[in-house]
């Protein structure tokens, strides 16, 4: 892709004499992850056109260790964390924002804890900021009347209570959004969560994001939107499973708010 | 005078109700077993949770239902139980109907309609109840773990508010002077009467025998709930005023790991000095938990809470896809180990004998353990606000940090992020990659 992205590092500003507004937290599934990237370089467009003053760690990033202590390993999530604390506390920052909300609920809940005090926001609640502050003009979208489907992911809305940002955003799109059956606090995960992601399921009759997909099939949808890159994985695993990937797209919000608006 | 029902009564009534604090003492010591936990935090928040949720049911409305039969049930068996009063002054100063001569005729007659209005609903309700374990056989009452004692238990709690409220009404029944009294407070009561007759001494036996029956009964439903899951009508109180009020993703960080981890992170920090002398004699911090005495009492509370409604374990992505792992069976497991535990000390004066049994492996497999996506759905499901999850990590912990028995997928996730901060295995230095890609 050769469309100009401006991401500028913190070593960078930092050479400069500068200071950004937030730190975008890629990530590392955003980082390197194929189809987060996507959703990553969807979200640099928004902080682009919003002329948001903001800047990424780059290679001085490093997992925030969230997985490990999902996964049991509470030695090494502290070690992740003491080390990300260390450059986040030199670099001076107060604001994070990221895509992930594993990230979001690691940095916002469990850092604090081991001398990382950040506000910390999900990029459904800072790209709601941005409308809400006239930052960025939603104009008339493709999406007009477009049925979508919300998947609520679980580090975002069970875990934090942050249900309706992603919905704020998405009904400035003006399209149709439809609740599953199972929703917000009651929203059934994807399946990647607690470090699924990276193993085989146990036993059982069936996958627990076969299971979502079907949830938000029911709902007759067009777009399947999520706010997570590991939902995002889940959720088109699933259509894929469910041979509708030509009928049903699986999108981030911040994927369709920077399509709705051409970038 | 004839004494003698009266002492018996008070002898029924202290025996009943000294060998329920004797359990009641071994349940502080149980939970006691758990590891220390200080929760002085947030007073009024905590009061407020508990009025909210326990007082006041709020989550048990979510499934209408079954939320609404259970009001009943719970405001019928609280308001009836003010009648037991009236029956223990009787029963201990050898009067009838106390009640009767003390208070206004009308108000006398406004408690006990009121009483009769809610035994009969609490009556409904409770056959509900039952038709739904028994008739409708609704799913989460049908898994595994509810094989046995457990599904019986559901029951034998239904059939017993079913005769005690029965008991209530016949006594009511067949009470002559009560009947006769003109307080109206007979609105169910006086349909009820004609089946037993008019003979005055009939009625006098059956009287006596409902009335008997209904105190005795109370008492042995009272001893029952030690031994049972409806020990949650107590402990839904403390349980939903000591929960989480911690965001719900939020777990905690283990302090001893804090230590560990800023020691090796303190570029002025010996790597070869030997540990200081007082620690020699310390045993170091076991990670995570293994067996009950590893979790918190909060846990163990938790355990002892839980009336196995199953509403968690419907919830549960695992479980809902037919995995072993289910939410509910977690809290029985920790419960059942725990009597064990307690009934080990018993046994051996005061200490417990290791007997080659923990929670892990012997009740909770590591397949139930792996099977979690922590989502909370458990959490958040739970009418009284236990919490699952948190001894579902706890284990993980163990199994990690102690015994390094992760799944081998999770063990290569965990070495990419140690060697190049990443689950993947991809360079650090490629991080940025995708702005240019």
């Amino acid at each position: 892709m050769s469309e100009q992205l401006t991401v500028p590092t913190m070593a960078e500003l930092m050479a400069e004499g500068k200071e950004p507004d937030i730190l975008f937290w890629v990530g590392s599934a955003g980082s390197y992850d194929d189809r987060a990237k996507k959703i990553t370089k969807a979200f640099v467009k928004i902080l682009n056109k919003a002329n948001v003053n903001f800047a990424v760690l780059g290679t001085e990033e490093s997992a925030t260790g969230d997985l490990a202590k999902r996964a049991g390993n509470e030695f090494l999530f502290q070690m992740q964390a003491v080390m990300n604390i260390e450059v986040l506390n030199a670099y001076n920052i107060k604001r994070i924002v990221t895509c992930d909300p594993h990230s979001f609920n690691c940095l916002k809940n469990e850092y604090p804890g081991l001398g990382g005090n950040y506000e910390v926001l999900h990029h459904t609640q800072f790209i709601k900021e941005l409308i809400t502050s006239g930052k960025l003009d939603i104009k008339n979208s493709d999406y007009n009347g477009k049925r979508i489907t919300f998947h609520d992911p679980c580090y975002l809305g069970r875990a934090n209570s942050e249900y309706n940002a992603p919905r704020d955003v998405l009904n400035t799109l003006n399209a149709t959004l439809l609740e599953m059956k199972r929703s917000k606090s009651t929203a059934l995960c994807c399946g990647a969560g607690g470090a699924q992601m990276f193993k085989e399921p146990e036993k059982g009759d069936k996958d627990i994001n076969e299971l979502r997909t079907e949830d938000a099939l029911k709902t007759n949808p067009e777009i399947i939107a999520t706010g997570c890159p590991y939902c995002m994985t889940m959720m088109s695993d699933g259509v894929k499973v469910k041979e509708k990937e030509n009928e049903i797209k699986v999108m981030d919000v911040a994927e369709l708010i920077a399509s709705s608006q051409g970038l | 005078m004839n004494y003698l029902p009266n002492i018996i009564f008070a002898i029924i009534l202290v025996v009943g109700i000294g060998y329920f604090v004797k359990n009641v003492k071994k349940l502080f010591r149980n939970i006691k077993l758990g590891k220390a936990k200080d929760i002085s935090d947030n007073k009024s928040q905590r009061w407020k949770n508990m009025a909210m949720i326990a007082l006041g049911q709020s989550k048990m409305v979510k499934r209408p239902v079954s939320g609404f039969f259970h009001i009943i049930v719970y405001v019928g068996f609280i308001i009836i139980n003010i009648e037991v009063l009236e029956i223990i002054i009787d029963g201990l100063f050898g009067t009838h109907r106390i009640g009767l001569s003390v208070l206004p005729k009308s108000l006398y007659g406004f408690l006990i309609g009121a009483f009769e209005i809610l035994a009969a609903l609490v009556f409904v309700a409770v056959t509900v109840f039952w038709i739904r374990r028994n008739i409708i056989k609704i799913k989460r009452f049908f898994n595994a773990e509810m094989k046995g004692w457990p599904k019986n238990d559901g029951n034998i709690i239904l059939y017993f508010e079913m005769v005690l409220m029965t008991l209530f009404l016949v006594m009511n029944a067949t009470d002559l002077a009560f009947q006769n009294a003109g307080t109206g407070g007979n609105v169910i009561s006086q349909f009820i009467s004609p089946i037993f007759g008019d003979n005055p001494e009939t009625l006098n036996i059956i009287e006596r025998s409902a009335w008997w029956l209904h105190i005795i009964g109370i008492l042995v439903f009272l001893n029952y709930l030690y031994f049972s899951k409806h020990l949650h009508i107590l402990l839904a109180f403390p349980n939903t005023y000591y929960a989480k009020l911690t965001p719900k993703g939020q777990f905690p960080n283990n302090e001893a790991v804090t230590k560990e981890v800023k020691l090796m992170m303190d570029p002025d920090a010996d790597p070869y000095a030997a540990p200081p002398e007082s620690d020699a004699d310390e045993t170091p911090e076991k990670f995570g938990a293994s067996d009950v005495q590893d979790l918190s009492w909060l846990n163990l509370l938790n355990a002892y809470s839980c009336t196995e409604c199953g509403r968690c374990t419907s919830e549960c992505p695992a479980n809902l896809t037919g995995k072993k792992l289910s939410p509910r069976k977690i809290m029985m497991d920790t419960r059942d180990r725990l009597e064990e535990v307690g009934k080990n000390i018993d046994a051996n004066k005061g200490t417990f004998v290791d007997d080659g049994k923990q929670l892990l492996n012997d009740y909770i497999t590591p397949e139930e353990l792996w099977a979690c996506t922590s989502c909370n759905a458990c959490v958040e499901a739970c009418p009284i606000s236990i919490d699952p999850l948190n001894i579902i990590m706890e284990m993980r912990n163990y199994l990690v940090m102690e015994q390094s028995a992760a799944p081998m997928e999770l063990n290569s996730m965990m070495t990419n992020i140690e060697n190049n901060g990443a689950p993947w295995p991809y360079n650090q230095q490629d991080r940025l990659n995708w702005k240019n890609e």
